[in-house]
């Protein structure tokens, strides 16, 4: 009887905090929702040069969270499984992107791939020019929203078990095929987790993309910059095409969420 | 688990004890004490190292009053205000943002303070290899210029519109010119970076962009006066000002010679009332 008496004021308080800190974060986007009227959002969207915008990040998200996964998974697995000399170095490292400021991540990616950049004079001879590119958009993407991914596939690969592993093995199974159907299943939730924080990173990102990739319609012109360039004339189209961006963000989180439930990843 | 939670409770409610706390003091700093005034300065960002320079100036002037400049584009700024930001002065870097202000009940009666034209700059090293304007037209070059809705882009914009009448230059130079825009940015300081980084042959800027700290980096290319447009700087008291006989007699310093010196240092066109 006492521990139930005690346990309301515990469940008031989460329910409290849990609340308030809920509407924190909704109650702004839900502004943004009700600033506009839904004529404004509709003509927002009929603009061809947003959809242009729409279509081209789409496109680029998908294909950096892809080449994250792909370059990211095994970087995560060495981090993970690998007892090595600087390891906790380069741990860091890998994090590191995410605390620089995106114009500064934008202004070293310059300073690598542009014209008279550590690598990028070396590709200029070759016909090779990165900025104002395509896919400088997709590297200035990478470069900011991989560690989110990383990092999440690397602590799930360190809470599995090892014994799985070994299990496996034992049943002569290959290492690549005890990485795919063992390994890959069982960190499936922190995959998910890490794809979709570093998918939405990516559509998020403005910073480094505008500095490395520059901003033009079609080919490096993104959603966010979009929207900054329409916020310089036009506050109102700026909002109408956030929330546009919130809508397609919204989807596609929610169904790599429910995706996390029920698709197999293998 | 009930122990986490007290501890929890404990620091939240010395959070919101310290927060309390804050408050009272902050409160009594905004206090206006007759003596000591401080003025929120809210000014367009071309204007960053001269209105410094005129606050510092100015404060040495006057000890009792402290000019406390932020810096933005003149649309964010004015949106700022329009939300209840605690600005004293506005100076906007167009007309377009001083009347939005104006037509909102922001301001009072706003005054032209200053006149900036724009100019071409190209990297020191000169990779594009570009002596004249009309080195701008020809193909492969590499230029940057501002989104339109940005007013530095709208003003080159409409230089070019100005040349391409010109038989000097005529349409067809001024298609090939926009036929090498490589980016629409966001702010004329990042044209300034890219050209400063050699990333592009050339970018649109207003002169007071070839500051102190990148003369030495690039290289003006100067836009003749018959082709190149005057962008208008406004300056205007807000409405909302606790201070507007202060923030007044600051307006009045800016358009003194005394700030009109100031301006010219940092290759702004003075205004001659």
């Amino acid at each position: 009887m006492s521990t139930i008496l005690l346990r309301w004021p515990a469940r008031i308080g989460v329910g409290i905090l849990a609340g308030s800190f809920f509407l924190f974060l909704a109650i702004p986007l839900i502004s943004l929702l009700f600033h506009e009227p839904p004529s404004l959002l509709w003509s927002a969207m009929q603009q061809p040069e947003i959809f242009q915008a729409l279509q081209l990040s789409v496109f680029t998200t998908c294909v950096s969270t892809l080449l994250t996964v792909l370059f990211g998974l095994p970087v995560a697995y060495v981090l993970a499984r690998k007892d090595f000399p600087g390891r906790s170095l380069l741990e860091t490292l890998v994090t590191l992107p995410t605390v620089l400021p995106p114009v500064v991540a934008g202004v070293a990616l310059l300073l690598t791939f542009g014209r008279f950049g550590l690598l990028g004079r070396y590709l200029t001879p070759l016909g090779i020019t990165l900025p104002f590119t395509t896919p400088a958009v997709i590297m200035a993407q990478m470069f900011v929203s991989s560690p989110f991914f990383v990092n999440s596939a690397r602590a799930g690969l360190e809470q599995l078990d090892k014994r799985y592993e070994l299990a496996a093995y034992t049943l002569r199974a290959s290492p690549f095929y005890t990485f795919r159907r063992v390994v890959l299943p069982l960190i499936r939730p922190a995959l998910l987790t890490g794809i979709g924080l570093a998918w939405a990173r990516a559509l998020g990102e403005l910073g480094a993309t505008i500095t490395f990739a520059g901003s033009f319609p079609g080919i490096t012109q993104t959603m966010p910059i979009a929207v900054y360039v329409a916020a310089e004339s036009d506050l109102d189209t700026a909002v109408a095409l956030s929330v546009v961006l919130m809508a397609v963000a919204f989807g596609l989180l929610l169904a790599l969420r429910i995706g996390r439930n029920r698709l197999p990843l293998y | 688990m009930r122990n986490h939670l007290h501890a929890l409770c404990l620091c939240i409610l010395c959070t919101l004890l310290l927060a309390a706390c804050g408050g009272t003091t902050t409160n009594a700093s905004v206090t206006p004490t007759p003596s000591n005034v401080t003025l929120n300065v809210f000014a367009a960002a071309s204007l960053k190292e001269s209105f410094s320079a005129i606050a510092a100036k100015y404060h040495q002037a006057h000890p009792n009053i402290t000019i406390t400049p932020s810096f933005n584009g003149s649309q964010i700024l004015e949106q700022q205000i329009a939300s209840g930001a605690p600005a004293d002065v506005f100076a906007s870097a167009d007309q377009v943002n001083m009347q939005k202000a104006s037509n909102a009940n922001l301001v009072s009666a706003s005054q032209l303070f200053v006149k900036n034209i724009l100019t071409v700059i190209i990297p020191a090293n000169n990779p594009g290899n570009i002596t004249s304007l009309k080195d701008l037209g020809r193909k492969g070059v590499k230029i940057d210029i501002e989104a339109p809705t940005v007013p530095a882009g709208k003003y080159s914009l409409q230089v070019l519109d100005k040349m391409a009448q010109s038989s000097d230059y005529g349409p067809a130079y001024v298609s090939a010119v926009k036929a090498n825009f490589v980016s629409q940015e966001t702010d004329v300081k990042s044209v300034v970076n890219k050209v400063q980084l050699g990333e592009v042959d050339a970018g649109f800027v207003y002169v007071t962009d070839v500051t102190n700290a990148v003369s030495s980096k690039v290289k003006m290319i100067t836009i003749p006066a018959n082709f190149n447009v005057v962008a208008q700087y406004y300056i205007a008291v807000t409405k909302s000002s606790a201070h507007a006989s202060d923030a007044q007699a600051f307006v009045q310093y800016v358009l003194s010679p005394a700030g009109q010196d100031v301006l010219q240092q940092y290759h702004f066109t003075a205004i001659n009332p």
